[in-house]
């Protein structure tokens, strides 16, 4: 079983937002929506200032309470990838995962559905990288299977240094941010 | 490009039509446009151009699904994007969706400037611009017919007003941009930095950045070799009042007092040349001078400029010592919007004597010999000639302007001499943000009996406009071949992907047709721009049926430093590297740089200093609304020590009041620990006034509204706009 994750180079990422355009029109996501999102962390005083810039998404987490808390079972596990996917026709909308979601990273969409980053499966199942991925004008995002011990990914967390985004929430996130 | 290469090439980017569509459904982004393509075919279709969302021009993939426009990518073989667009080239599909876009030709009904217009045919829009033309040339002689345009697009317009005989052509990418920086090299090596910038970012082992902000300056090859050289783990030095998103990246960050680089790069000198930590064979085999040049900068001391910059003295010559440690590999880069204070060629001259001190101008990792294709020319009649000398720098009042000076022009036009101008034909750029105080422009603007604004979007200059007309995007048109001075030769194609929406039309067509209409249509041979270009193509043995289908030709390498074996050449008048310039010591300059001080804000005012996002490009990607949800209005970022004591609070609206009383928008404060408190920062190109640009009206603030003193560079007549002071109005 692959288990797909993301690791982000903050050292790379200036935090230009190509990833968020890439997957809006990759996506269609609707105008005043993103599926991901730019957060810079300012720290210090001027001018001893430390910034870290992270790009943003649904964290496909091992342990997921948008999927235990989905009434009908439209928020799902995929069996490709452990990716957490919404089954559209499923979903009514109710905004139970929205609040379970420590990261934020839902929306509903216009048209009623809860909305998010779904990794760009339809692209990873055709061999292509998602799509912030393969924009990205600083090559800072790699993704890849974490059960693959020879994997870019692997190898990344390895060797670098890195966390995770809140940690303590116990959802066991798989975007990592290598510092 | 070898075969095998491209072959992969065709493989992976899906040539054929059909192959692989993806699979969710999805509806249109943005609503607004309607069908685009006529042959509505089924499936996926790429197309190959390259873009126009800012002026680096790269290659690019447009995807259409099922007939409509998708999304757009970068060109794997384009030596520029490398595959991978900027921000604002992936989100460039938006301007073709762009609902606030010009659908017709409009005539203005009322005053100029009240944006009250009637539609009209092109035919007519024409023959109206072509007649008032006529009775300028009659009346005044076709000298008094001024152009401004940006961008490669402007190349048809111009030769049809060539024809007609106007001499006088300008782009604020000179006097209001890299103009100081590129006559700064010029006087110093004999040659300028040119765009896309010859800076080898990615080979270099210590960048050193002086308010240069890539990263949130997008130039993609700039920004993806920034990245490379980060992961390389090239020393980076960074100076700015600001912590700039390149800062954060830095070893050293250097938080010095604006106006005060010039200090700062004769005590660098000073460090490098008293240190004998120069590159001695370098200087010695290329250098001219450079005894005179050491003698006036040996006063120059760390301890000299620290209470000029604030920058410690240690820190100085650690810097200085660093760069020195890893010559010729440290890039000190020249910028681009190197408009500042007045002084900026002088500066950009301390840059590219640093850069000669190091050995890095011509050297890997310093600054490379761009290497480009040509093609033929076609074969025009020639322009006639005129007896009239261009009138934006009379006298040579500027000697070493090696440009025309947009604002000589409106200078010109305001005071009717040394002849009249009567007439501005615009094309693509939004005079009323780019030139330095708006009250200035209008004024000009009064004196003209015609002007025309050609452009995509109904800017703030097409609302003064007695005639505008709607152009297509670049992603529904031919423009010429870019054949950009690059690391690699190469040139690319721009074609049409979609239709246009309405009644826009090419710049090439519009060119063509006025030209006719002024009895010039022996200027335009050809029927439609294929012509043109398949003519140019097959006169360089190449085809345009294949250059259609793959967007790139890229040739074979060729050297591009010293190291490879290329042998430089000075064009200065001594043949070398003039560390000490005769020829400004003969027009009145220093023969070396100087600084002299520059003025201070007065008390409860903060110097006013603009730049970049990674998501605009000036003042024309404010209704693209893919790139208007990344970036929606600007800010004016506050040091937090000055906020707390002005009792003001993040993202809360204020407005700023300048020196000279001028009150902006209101507009949001991000207040931060990542700016001195002696200055305050906004993104340019907010803060829009015109009533067509309904998307953006309104939203932010604009920096070109306060920008109402400027000081000239004596050198070259840039206009230096860090000037500028601003204080809180907190009542909004």
């Amino acid at each position: 079983m692959a288990r797909f994750a993301m690791a982000i180079d903050t050292k790379k990422c200036v935090g230009c937002m190509d990833c968020v355009v890439a997957c809006k029109n990759e996506n269609s996501v609707p105008e005043g929506y993103n599926r991901d999102w730019i957060v810079t962390i300012t720290e210090g005083k001027y001018p001893d200032v430390h910034l870290e810039i992270q790009s943003q998404r649904c964290n496909h987490c091992d342990n997921t309470p948008c999927v235990e808390c989905c009434p009908t079972g439209a928020s799902h596990v995929n069996d490709v990838g452990a990716v957490v996917l919404v089954d559209h026709d499923k979903c009514i909308g109710c905004k139970a995962c929205l609040a379970a979601c420590p990261y934020s990273a839902r929306f509903i969409n216009p048209e009623g559905y809860a909305d998010k980053c779904t990794f760009c499966i339809h692209r990873v199942e055709k061999g292509e990288m998602p799509a912030c991925v393969n924009v990205c004008p600083t090559h800072c995002m790699h993704f890849g299977d974490l059960d693959d011990p020879n994997s870019e990914i692997n190898k990344l967390l390895a060797s670098r240094k890195f966390h995770q985004l809140l940690p303590e929430a116990g959802t066991n996130p798989r975007i990592f941010y290598l510092t | 490009m070898n075969a095998i290469s491209r072959r992969k090439f065709l493989k992976l980017t899906g040539y054929t039509i059909g192959a692989a569509a993806a699979a969710s459904s999805l509806t249109p982004v943005i609503k607004g446009a309607k069908k685009i393509n006529k042959e509505k075919v089924k499936g996926i279709q790429t197309i190959p151009t390259y873009c126009d969302i800012c002026f680096w021009k790269c290659s690019a993939i447009a995807y259409l699904k099922d007939g409509e426009l998708w999304k757009i990518e970068g060109h794997p073989n384009d030596p520029l994007s490398k595959g991978r667009l900027c921000p604002r080239g992936t989100g460039g599909i938006g301007a073709h969706f762009d609902p606030d876009r010009l659908r017709s030709p409009l005539i203005r009904t009322r005053e100029r400037g009240e944006e009250k217009w009637k539609e009209v045919t092109w035919d007519e829009a024409l023959s109206y611009i072509a007649k008032k033309m006529n009775k300028i040339k009659e009346q005044y002689g076709a000298e008094s017919v001024a152009s401004f345009s940006h961008g490669i697009g402007g190349n048809f317009l111009k030769h049809t007003l060539k024809a007609y005989g106007a001499i006088n052509f300008g782009a604020p990418s000179f006097a209001q941009c890299r103009g100081p920086r590129d006559v700064g090299f010029e006087l110093t090596v004999g040659d300028s930095i040119g765009s896309p910038e010859r800076t080898d970012i990615e080979n270099s082992k210590c960048l050193v950045l002086i308010g240069s902000h890539l990263g949130e300056n997008m130039h993609n090859s700039q920004a993806q070799e920034f990245a490379k050289a980060i992961e390389n783990d090239a020393t980076i030095i960074v100076v700015d009042p600001r912590f700039s998103t390149a800062a954060s990246k830095a070893k050293y960050y250097l938080p010095i007092k604006p106006g005060t680089d010039i200090a700062l790069l004769l005590a660098w000198m000073n460090v490098i040349v008293s240190e004998k930590l120069y590159n001695i064979d370098y200087v010695t085999k290329y250098g001219f001078g450079f005894e005179q040049f050491a003698a006036e900068i040996s006063s120059y001391t760390p301890e000299w400029a620290y209470p000029e910059t604030g920058i410690d003295p240690d820190l100085i010559r650690k810097t200085a010592r660093t760069m020195a440690m890893y010559k010729p590999a440290t890039l000190v880069h020249p910028g681009r919007h190197t408009t500042w204070y007045g002084d900026d060629t002088q500066r950009s001259r301390a840059i590219a004597l640093l850069n000669a001190l190091l050995g890095s101008w011509g050297s890997k990792g310093g600054l490379f010999f761009p290497v480009s294709y040509s093609l033929p020319p076609y074969p025009y009649p020639a322009y006639p000639t005129s007896t009239k000398e261009k009138l934006d720098n009379p006298g040579k009042k500027y000697p070493f302007a090696s440009e025309e000076i947009t604002t000589g022009i409106r200078e010109a036009t305001i005071t009717g001499k040394p002849y009249p101008i009567k007439s501005w034909i615009v094309y693509s750029t939004n005079l009323i943000f780019a030139l330095p105080n708006i009250d200035e422009t209008i004024k000009a603007i009064q004196n003209l009996d015609l002007l025309v604004v050609v452009d995509t979007i109904g800017s703030e200059i097409a609302g003064w406009a007695d005639v505008v007309l709607p152009e297509s995007v670049y992603l529904e048109r031919h423009d010429d071949f870019n054949m950009s001075p690059f690391k690699q030769p190469f040139f690319s194609i721009r074609q049409p992907v979609v239709d246009p929406p309405g009644d826009q039309k090419p710049n090439w067509w519009i060119a063509k047709k006025l030209a006719e209409k002024l009895g010039l249509g022996n200027y335009f041979p050809w029927n439609d721009v294929e012509e043109y270009l398949d003519y140019r193509l097959k006169a360089g043995g190449l085809s345009l049926a294949k250059l259609k289908k793959e967007g790139v030709f890229v040739g074979e390498k060729k050297p591009i430093y010293i190291e490879e074996g290329v042998v430089p050449e000075f064009g200065t008048p001594s043949g070398k590297i003039e560390f000490y310039s005769p020829q400004l010591l003969q027009a009145g300059f220093d023969p070396v740089p100087k600084f002299t001080k520059v003025e201070e804000p007065p008390t409860g005012y903060f110097r006013l200093l603009y730049g970049r996002i990674p998501v605009h490009s000036f003042s024309r990607t404010q209704t693209n609304r893919i790139l208007m949800d990344m970036y929606g209005e600007n800010e004016v970022w506050v040091n937090q020590d000055i906020a707390d004591k002005w009792g003001i609070k993040n993202d809360q609206y204020i407005k700023l009041k300048n020196q000279d009383g001028v009150i902006s928008n209101k507009v949001k404060l991000k207040t931060t620990e990542r700016i001195r408190p002696d200055c305050v920062y906004m993104i340019h190109g907010f803060g829009h006034t015109s009533k067509m640009l309904k998307g953006a009206y309104g939203k932010g603030a604009s920096d070109s509204e306060l920008i109402t003193r400027y000081k000239t560079d004596p050198l070259m007549g840039g206009t230096g706009m860090n000037v500028n002071f601003v204080t809180f109005e907190t009542e909004v």
